[in-house]
């Protein structure tokens, strides 16, 4: 359900069911009257007796199955039919299998998750009792009951306060007063009968328009009043609302499934590819048509006595039914299996993901997870990796790391002691404050002071913070730790613990935080009737009011703390009384002006922050995320720019820019191009995006080693990432954990989410998901790495074998009067791709892996040739064509001649057809199988048992189709009986197959060794010094047991910066808290239940798999 | 792994899941490669020689006998009208003819391999089912029905069946001496044991079996007729029925007619003047196609091809060479080895 609207009702009679809703609380009579849809959920496509049919109505629809079944209608073409109809069907009943359980499996979760969700248990107010229901009872129109930390089932409207928090992605949602004034009675809440008008369902999450009428008066409703269905009610202890809409209709629902599939660029190549081969294909049969067309007419009329012709057949007709005939035996260059396959090995290479236990966060038992299974060999081709900041490469965790406390009035030798990193888990350092001068307190109490926390406090003693920005929660946690403890707040007072002394101190006014002003400042009375002025700000920002008494400790204050860090710089002013009532007086008038009431704001608190006393300087760290600089080296190494892409301000990004690595100390001269160039990105990206300066930006930005892109909104992001997916052509992954991140992780070719912190958001519309930025390192080396050269092996492999394959048809054409005569075996021709040869080459695309996981993520040039493209392109594509070429002409033309006019030992046939079809198959499958052997570089147990094991079943199913029995059972079907005894036993058919492999296989180790020493790929280079490697280790260990492994880990580059000052604001861009605190709303209440606010957290589709919904969808337009 | 419920996701830790099974890395070195050609190119040599020697060894006389040309002692017989036609033909063998000696007929131009025609036939009617006696496979046309009757064997194979004849005389003294050709034991053993069979005969009668069929519309006699003198070679169990009904890979083809073994021959054939007594029944030059007998032997390596022996020795001497190349490219050229690759 998407909305409830809490105990509110609102009144409207509209009848239009199309265009708006209409419901009434606490009627359901009334409600069903429209046939809403109730809640029940239903993501399933199929039930058991519309699977077969409507499934296998969707596989025809593809055009590979499409193609099967054309090819079919010809065989069944007695003119034409050139191949037995089991050839085609064979092959598409195992594909139409193999789908046909995938989407099973698939539906069956799907069942299972719908199920899980529809049997729920929700709270629901009926005939004004609370009872349980089922989520998939509940009706439009309904009143439920949501507590804390329960999934949303409906949208609702709410009563109560709702707290929103950008960076954890938390919403406000608050009631209306009116539907608030309800509370928690249930009797007066069933007994509402407001009724609503709202908008029809739709999928904009962030818009809603209706209206509650209650008891004729009429009030608006917006998105603020609305529960989203998905949404987790956070930090609320309960909450009523009323279902506006349910189960499909929900926005949730109407979002989900409507995710943009995304191919790889493989995917499309292979597209182009196989057109190719449709045109090569109709070519080759052209050729053939053509040469049977005058075959007709040279030989084919004098030849009618011992091959009569059709009545009324002429050598044109003939050479068009030969046509189609090989397009029947040829369709195998065609390679309809392929698509198969590749998905097959595609979601094996998944799996590794999911299964790898170095991207597995012990921490938050989360393991890596590829949600999209047909992305895998992109993620070997990366080249931009355009990255959010908070979430992803810091933890969006807050540590107070260190401060300055500078006390004007004692010398400057006490700053010795100020200057003291102190940390707060420093016991001495508490001693010291308890001890310390009322400067180190007055710095504490501006902490505890300044500031829009909201307190709870669940137990006694036991607080808990809810900040709008984690910064301040770190810096409000830092004054508890240091004993100055914020415990609870009302509109006027602000309690504070300093030093196990209550002191409540009068809040007077809150000038809040904003982006302009990028301070804050409270004042208040202490309980000693002194009035003071706390202010907290950039330092830039509070140097410039400072008193100028202040002027020398400036410099010192923040110079010494770690650059890294987010730096604040807190001031206090006294203030006079009859000073302070004039200005309030001022404020008060500001505050109520109706027009610029901003600006004029703005220029009041303007007038009171000055002239301040600077007490010190705190730095908070934004702690990065374990190996985020090592990460981000790594990936430079591999030639892969990153580009960050936050919503953060300027400083705040170069400071992480710096401490992450992407920054260096050794680019001081490039830095001022990329810190222009950021600022230039900030600027201009707005007009850049729509206009023409998209080209200049984007030149620009590419010459950049780094590109950090602030204040970057989140349709911004999306845009930055298509621009550069537009004009570079190149791979482009994002990875980000919020909700600000989907419209980027969507736009790129490869989205990654951080399951962290933030929400599920961006882990639902993402493609591969983990818990940690450093992850992504061994994401990309290693398993992209892998993936892309598995794929680029099995498609050079799959198109050789089945191009060698469907050649040698080709050239005995030439030799059989242009027939169609195929040189196999039907039952060949049917088990050679579906069991002759499949294994072992998925195997290889399994197990591949030209060096182990350390070494990739040891030499990150070996990412190179993915990004280039270098294993896979149309050029390789050429080259496996000529390669196939000459192998089929080896193994036609090496067993014709061979064969030409000799016989068995004892004198008897084997030139005859059947053996010779024996002989050639045999060749052809010895050559692929040592051709797939030299192209495997990881001989596992499992490619030894599939390479063996293939070519021992292909012996052994041989020899049983031409065994007597199965001749005597199916005798039609099975003619070759006794062919594999006749003639693999002489000598000189095993002499042939050896001399066709080695002549097949020899030219191609040649050239490879050739070029290894001619032309060393960076491949070639690394594989040898690893050898060498290899070899001096294992000296080495024989000298002194086993030593380090891997070369010494890549330098750090110093982290510090001194040229030039960075200075960054700890609070985030968002408005705080002020308006929350001072409006004394959310105080109606005794304190423990007094804090009713529920920032949700959007987590849509949590409980469904939405990977299921991916391929499903995949698969649907797969052709 | 600590306590369940606190890593419940984690992923198993096997060399599978890890990517870490044993493997064995196989690397194209130098080490390797130019051994491995050189190893190759000697083996190769060494079969090559081998093979060459053997096919060497291998005595063949062919003789044509189309007619084409007007001085042919069979042109007489090439016309397309004539019947029952016999030719000679006169070779001499300067020494002895080591046997056994095979005799083979040979066709070229002649396109067994045809698809239409290499279909055309019925596996069911061939292993001896009455039940297609009287109703033949659809593949069979047009030769599936004649005359409204079904055709037994039916199809273009059977129906287009090698049928000359041939008689060998040794000149011994101004008399004529046959040579007998042994006509058994030509074809498969699968062929003639498994994969033909002839219907059983029908109150005792094999040619009742054959009731309301006819035969094949070329050929002169039944198929029952094929050797009325050995019911084992009667019917589709004839050799050389067998032996043409294992149609050829390639347009110029050669069949088996008949081993040379008995008595005084089992030597071989001697020298001497002979004579090749060919009875012409069989058109060929409608289609550019022509005929001709073969005397041959083998060898543990089968019939004499040249190509083998001379393929093995041309790729083993491209092996080697390439093997030298690609030492002096891999001495001349070999890539710094750089440890920071």
């Amino acid at each position: 359900m998407d909305s409830v609207l809490s105990a509110c009702g609102l009144n409207g009679k509209k009848e239009k069911v199309q265009e708006e809703r209409h419901l009434r609380a606490n009627d359901r009579e009334f409600n069903l009257s429209f046939k809403y849809a109730n809640n029940a959920i239903k993501t399933s496509k199929y039930n058991i007796f519309t699977f077969l049919p409507l499934n296998l109505f969707e596989q025809f629809q593809r055009l590979a199955n499409a193609y099967f079944v054309f090819l079919l209608i010809l065989q069944l073409i007695p003119a034409i039919s050139s191949l037995s109809w089991f050839t085609t069907v064979v092959p598409l009943l195992l594909v139409l299998c193999i789908t046909l359980a995938k989407d099973g499996t698939d539906d069956i979760n799907r069942h299972k998750n719908d199920r899980q969700v529809n049997n729920r248990r929700v709270d629901v107010l009926i005939d004004g009792q609370l009872k349980s229901e089922k989520w998939m009872n509940v009706q439009v129109g309904d009143i439920i009951k949501l507590e804390n930390n329960q999934f949303v089932t409906v949208r609702t409207l709410t009563l109560l306060y709702t707290s929103s928090d950008p960076g954890t992605n938390l919403k406000v949602k608050q009631a209306l007063t009116v539907t608030g004034d309800l509370g928690d009675n249930i009797d007066t809440l069933a007994a509402f009968d407001g009724e609503v008008h709202c908008e029809a369902p739709n999928n904009r999450l962030d818009k809603f328009t209706g209206t509650l009428t209650v008891q004729g008066e009429t009030y608006a409703l917006d998105n603020e009043r609305i529960l989203l269905r998905g949404c987790t009610l956070r930090n609320t202890e309960w909450c009523f609302g009323l279902v506006l809409f349910g189960g499909p209709d929900t926005k949730l629902m109407q979002n989900s499934g409507k995710s943009v599939f995304k191919r790889t660029s493989i995917d499309h190549l292979m597209n182009v590819l196989v057109l190719f081969i449709f045109g090569l294909l109709a070519c080759m049969c052209t050729t053939l048509a053509i040469g049977n067309g005058i075959w007709e007419h040279q030989q084919g009329t004098s030849f009618t006595a011992f091959l009569p012709r059709q009545d009324g057949a002429n050598a044109a007709f003939s050479g068009f039914l030969s046509f189609w005939s090989y397009v029947i035996i040829l369709n195998t260059v065609v390679p309809i299996s392929l698509y198969v396959s590749v998905e097959i090995l595609r979601l094996g290479n998944s799996y590794f993901i999911d299964w790898d236990r170095k991207m597995y966060h012990t921490k938050t038992d989360t393991p890596a997870q590829a949600r999209t299974t047909t992305l895998n060999e992109e993620l070997g081709q990366i080249k931009y990796i355009f990255s959010d900041k908070t979430g992803t490469l810091t933890q969006n965790i807050m540590t107070f790391n260190s401060q300055d406390v500078l006390n004007k009035k004692v010398d400057f030798s006490w700053n010795s002691l100020a200057d003291t990193k102190f940390c707060f888990h420093d016991h001495a350092l508490v001693e010291a404050v308890k001890q310390g001068s009322s400067e180190v307190h007055a710095f504490f109490r501006l902490l505890a002071l300044c500031h829009t926390v909201m307190p709870e406090e669940k137990t006694e003693g036991q607080l808990f913070y809810q900040a709008q920005s984690p910064d301040e929660g770190a810096l409000v946690t830092a004054a508890r730790n240091f004993g100055f403890v914020f415990r609870t707040r009302t509109p006027e007072t602000i309690s504070v613990v300093e030093m196990g002394i209550n002191i409540t101190y009068e809040l007077l006014a809150v000038l809040d935080f904003n982006n302009v002003r990028k301070r804050m400042s409270v004042i208040v009375r202490s309980p000693d009737g002194r009035l003071t002025l706390y202010c907290k700000g950039a330092d830039t920002i509070i140097y410039e009011r400072l008193h100028p008494s202040c002027s020398k400790v400036m410099e010192v204050t923040t110079e010494h703390l770690n650059v890294s860090l987010r730096t604040l710089a807190l001031a206090y002013k006294d203030l006079d009384e009859a000073e302070f009532e004039q200005w309030r007086e001022r404020h008060h008038e500001a505050s109520t002006a109706l027009e610029d009431r901003e600006e004029k704001l703005d220029a009041i608190y303007e007038e009171i922050e000055k002239d301040l006393m600077l007490i010190g300087a705190t730095a908070v760290e934004d702690k990065l995320q374990d190996g985020v600089p090592q990460t981000i080296e790594q990936l430079a190494q591999a030639d892969i720019k990153i580009w960050v892409l936050t919503g953060d301000k300027q400083e705040t990004a170069e400071n992480i820019g710096y401490s992450c690595n992407m920054l260096r100390e050794e680019m001081t001269e490039v830095f001022i191009i990329a810190a222009d160039t950021a600022e230039g990105v900030k600027e201009e990206l707005a007009y850049g995006l729509q206009k023409d300066f998209q080209l200049e930006l984007l030149r620009t930005a590419c010459m950049c080693q780094t590109v950090i892109c602030c204040r970057v909104t989140p349709l911004q992001k999306a845009q930055v990432v298509e621009l550069v997916k537009k004009y570079k052509k190149a791979v482009t992954l994002a990875i980000g954990d919020g909700a600000n991140d989907v419209s980027m992780i969507k736009a790129a070719h490869i989205g990654v989410g951080i399951s962290g912190q933030e929400g599920m958001q961006a882990v639902l519309s993402s493609d591969f998901s983990f818990a940690q930025f450093r992850y992504l390192q061994r994401l990309l080396l290693v398993h992209g790495h892998w993936s892309y050269l598995r794929m680029c092996k099995f498609l050079c492999y799959f198109f050789y074998k089945n191009f060698s394959f469907t050649f040698v048809h080709f050239w005995y054409g030439f030799f059989c009067g242009f027939s169609a005569q195929t040189v196999y075996d039907e039952w060949f021709i049917t088990m050679y791709n579906l069991v002759y040869t499949a294994l072992p080459i998925i195997g290889l695309s399994l197990f591949d892996q030209d060096v182990n996981d350390r070494w990739s993520m040891q030499y990150p040039q070996l990412y190179a040739p993915g990004q280039k493209n270098q294993y896979f392109n149309k050029m390789t594509f050429v080259k496996i064509l000529l390669h196939s070429c000459y192998s089929s002409l080896i193994l036609f033309f090496i067993p014709y001649a061979a064969m030409q006019d000799t016989v068995r030992d004892d004198g008897k046939d084997i030139a005859d057809y059947q053996s010779f079809a024996l002989l050639a198959q045999t060749c052809l499958l010895v050559v692929v199988n040592v051709q797939l052997g030299l192209d495997t570089y990881y001989w596992t147990a499992v490619n030894h048992f599939f390479l063996w094991g293939s070519l021992s079943v292909f012996f052994a199913i041989t020899f049983t189709m031409y065994s007597n029995g199965m001749y005597l059972i199916f005798t039609s079907s099975f003619p070759f009986i006794g062919t594999a005894r006749n003639s693999l036993n002489q000598p000189n058919v095993w002499l042939t197959i050896f001399l066709t492999t080695l002549l097949c296989v020899l030219p191609v180790v040649a050239l490879r060794f050739l070029l290894i020493q001619l032309r060393p790929t960076i491949n070639d280079k690394i594989l040898k010094s690893k050898g060498k490697k290899l070899d001096k280790m294992e000296v080495r260990y024989k000298v002194r047991q086993a030593k380090a492994v891997l070369p010494p880990p890549p330098r750090r580059f110093p982290r510090r910066r001194i040229s030039t000052r960075r200075s960054g604001y700890a609070f985030s861009h968002a408005r705080g808290y002020g308006d929350l605190v001072t409006s004394g709303r959310f105080l109606r209440r005794p304190v423990k239940t007094r804090l009713t606010l529920f920032p949700l957290v959007e987590s849509p589709l949590a409980e469904n798999s939405p990977q299921t919904y991916r391929s499903i969808g995949e698969g649907a337009q797969r052709s | 792994m600590k306590s369940e419920g606190e890593f419940v996701n984690q992923p198993d830790n096997t060399a599978f899941t890890q990517q870490r099974l044993p493997a064995w890395q196989p690397m194209l070195s130098a080490g390797i490669v130019i051994p491995l050609f050189t190893l190759i190119g000697l083996a190769f040599i060494g079969i090559g020689v081998a093979l060459f020697i053997t096919s060497q060894n291998i005595k063949v006389q062919e003789l044509d006998y189309t007619g084409t040309a007007t001085s042919s002692p069979c042109f007489q017989c090439s016309g397309l009208s004539i019947q029952n036609c016999t030719c000679e033909r006169n070779f001499s063998l300067s020494e002895l003819f080591e046997g056994p000696v095979f005799f083979y007929y040979g066709l070229s131009n002649y396109y067994q391999n045809y698809r239409q025609y290499g279909v055309s036939k019925d596996d069911y009617q061939l292993s001896g089912d009455t039940t297609y006696f009287l109703k033949p496979q659809s593949y069979c046309s047009p030769y599936q029905y004649s005359n409204n009757k079904p055709i037994v064997p039916c199809g273009s194979i059977a129906n287009s069946m090698f049928n000359d004849t041939f008689r060998l005389y040794l000149l011994v003294n101004g008399s004529r001496k046959q040579v007998p050709f042994d006509g058994k034991g030509i074809a498969w053993w699968t062929d003639y044991n498994i994969k033909y069979r002839n219907p059983s005969p029908v109150n005792g009668s094999f040619a009742a079996a054959f009731d309301g069929t006819t035969k094949p519309v070329n050929w002169q006699k039944s198929a029952y007729e094929l050797d009325p003198t050995d019911q084992a070679n009667n019917g589709f169990l004839n050799q050389d029925f067998l032996v043409w009904m294992r149609r050829a890979a390639l347009p110029n083809f050669r069949k088996l007619y008949g081993r040379i073994t008995g008595g005084d021959y089992s030597q071989g054939l001697p020298a001497g003047n002979y004579t090749l007594q060919i009875s012409y029944n069989y058109p060929v030059l409608s289609f550019g196609g022509t005929k001709k007998v073969v005397f041959s032997n083998v060898s543990w390596m089968g019939g004499k091809n040249q190509f083998l022996g001379i393929a093995y020795l041309v790729i083993g001497s491209l092996c080697v060479v390439m093997a030298i190349v690609m030492l002096i490219v891999y001495a001349k050229y070999k890539f710094p080895d750089n440890d920071d690759a």
